[in-house]
């Protein structure tokens, strides 16, 4: 898996530094224009925040569950992903909003509920910064309750009826906008993949020097 | 065995509510600090005797939330100053009955709180409380039991975390809002001029769910995240 690391790191750089370019080659949108482009970005980043949500969600239940401690930092690595890619969601939405409905913000279920999976990612890393000893436990059930708020997300744009665009609309794209879309889903996952590997490594050997430091004062 | 259960529930809350009546400490500072907060609500709102439309059952949901948080955190608090947590775990009995003793204790004492609230939000804010009581109890009912089974969770793990009076509302919060926009729009749509009883009606179904899926989940996560 590790060796796996630069190759991904690298393969998405390239993407992303030519993403522009496909982006700017797809056709405009006959309403929003050019605004729309964001979309090319929102909807990956959107995606890749609820897949770090059940990969938190999941890995904590393993944690508590199957007690097994390493699936701990894969849980910290999805939240702070989740947290990186929510905050992209967050930011790039507004921008469309702006133009397409008007406003920045509205308190529509969707935008209200993907808000609230923010900020819960936002508390779940407060813990485990500030809880000290045994907030790892405390934060893996909440990690659990953050990940039943996720199909409420994807839901409630389909039960109550919203500004959002339907979930829908993504499989029924031209592919001339449906191309750069993927093309930008491809590079988005990558870095993903990438960096929640990295990271999850890294609270692993975390562990371990404490582990080691331990059992040194043990000795 | 389900006979069991309730029965260590039951002795539990019986344990908690004892030790309050004696005591008094819990119920007298949450009803203060909930009487305060819907004061400070009304000399900031209120204009020449005139509430603004549609504030009150905010109003109320924030005073509920606000004094549910205190009551939550003191009533480990007195657990773990005692150190007997660890005496009620040792108890030869199933970890998510004392779960639902404590959560039954903190629901007792939070119907006191709000049957106290009720009438001063009614008062003060011009709000019609006694047009529908069966469905406003319902919402306030199950909006109380959706918030404190999700609260008495987290303050049942947080007693062994440091700064856990800073970190109870900060994960408390987020998690529950979806419960406290149904209850406050539920609520809402009670006290508006023309009320909307179908309205009030499907937050009651949502708040039925989700009362039922954190229910679930916190007596399913309490037994791993008890456990030394």
């Amino acid at each position: 898996m590790t060796k796996l690391n630069p190759l991904l790191i690298g393969l998405s750089a390239v993407m992303l530094g030519a993403a522009p370019w496909m982006i700017d080659r797809a056709p405009y949108e006959s309403t929003m224009g050019l605004v729309q482009k964001v979309f090319y970005f929102h909807f990956p980043s959107a995606i890749l925040f609820l897949v770090a949500a059940l990969i938190c969600g999941v890995a904590s239940a393993i944690f508590l569950f199957g007690k097994r401690p390493r699936a701990d930092g894969w849980a910290i690595a999805a939240a702070e992903l989740g947290l990186l890619f929510g905050s992209l969601t967050l930011v790039t939405g507004p921008l469309w909003a702006r133009k397409a409905w008007g406003v920045w913000w509205v308190w529509d279920p969707r935008l209200t509920s993907s808000l609230l999976l923010w900020m819960i990612f936002s508390a779940y890393l407060l813990l485990r910064r500030y809880g000290g000893p045994g907030s790892d436990k405390l934060g893996a059930g909440m990690a659990l309750f953050g990940m039943a708020n996720v199909p409420f997300i994807y839901v409630s744009v389909n039960v109550w009826r919203t500004l959002h665009p339907q979930t829908s609309v993504v499989p029924t794209l031209p592919t001339d906008m449906g191309l750069p879309l993927w093309y930008c889903f491809a590079a988005f996952t990558m870095l993903f993949i990438a960096l929640l590997n990295l990271r999850a490594r890294l609270e692993h050997q975390r562990a371990r020097v404490e582990a080691l430091y331990l059992a040194e004062d043990e000795a | 065995m389900i006979s069991d259960f309730f029965r260590v529930a039951w002795h539990v809350m019986r344990k908690d509510l004892t030790v309050e009546v004696r005591s008094k400490e819990v119920l007298l500072t949450t009803l203060f600090f909930a009487v305060s907060v819907v004061l400070v609500f009304s000399f900031a709102i209120v204009r020449e005797g005139r509430a603004p439309d549609d504030v009150a059952a905010g109003i109320l949901w924030v005073a509920v939330s606000f004094s549910g948080t205190l009551a939550m955190g003191r009533t480990f608090e007195r657990e773990r100053y005692n150190d007997t947590l660890r005496a009620l775990l040792l108890a030869p009995s199933d970890r998510p009955a004392i779960y639902t003793g404590k959560l039954l204790g903190l629901l007792v004492l939070l119907a006191l709180v709000e049957m106290v609230l009720v009438p001063l939000v009614g008062l003060l804010f011009n709000a019609p409380v006694l047009a529908f009581p069966g469905t406003l109890a319902a919402l306030l009912v199950l909006g109380t039991v959706g918030f404190s089974a999700v609260g008495t969770l987290f303050a049942a793990m947080l007693v062994r975390v440091r700064s856990r009076d800073t970190l109870l509302p900060v994960l408390l919060y987020p998690i529950t809002i979806p419960v406290m926009i149904a209850g406050v729009r539920g609520t809402a749509a009670l006290f508006q001029e023309t009320p909307d009883l179908p309205m009030a009606q499907f937050w009651i179904g949502l708040l039925i769910v989700w009362d039922a899926i954190f229910i679930t989940l916190a007596l399913w996560t309490f037994e791993p995240v008890m456990t030394e």
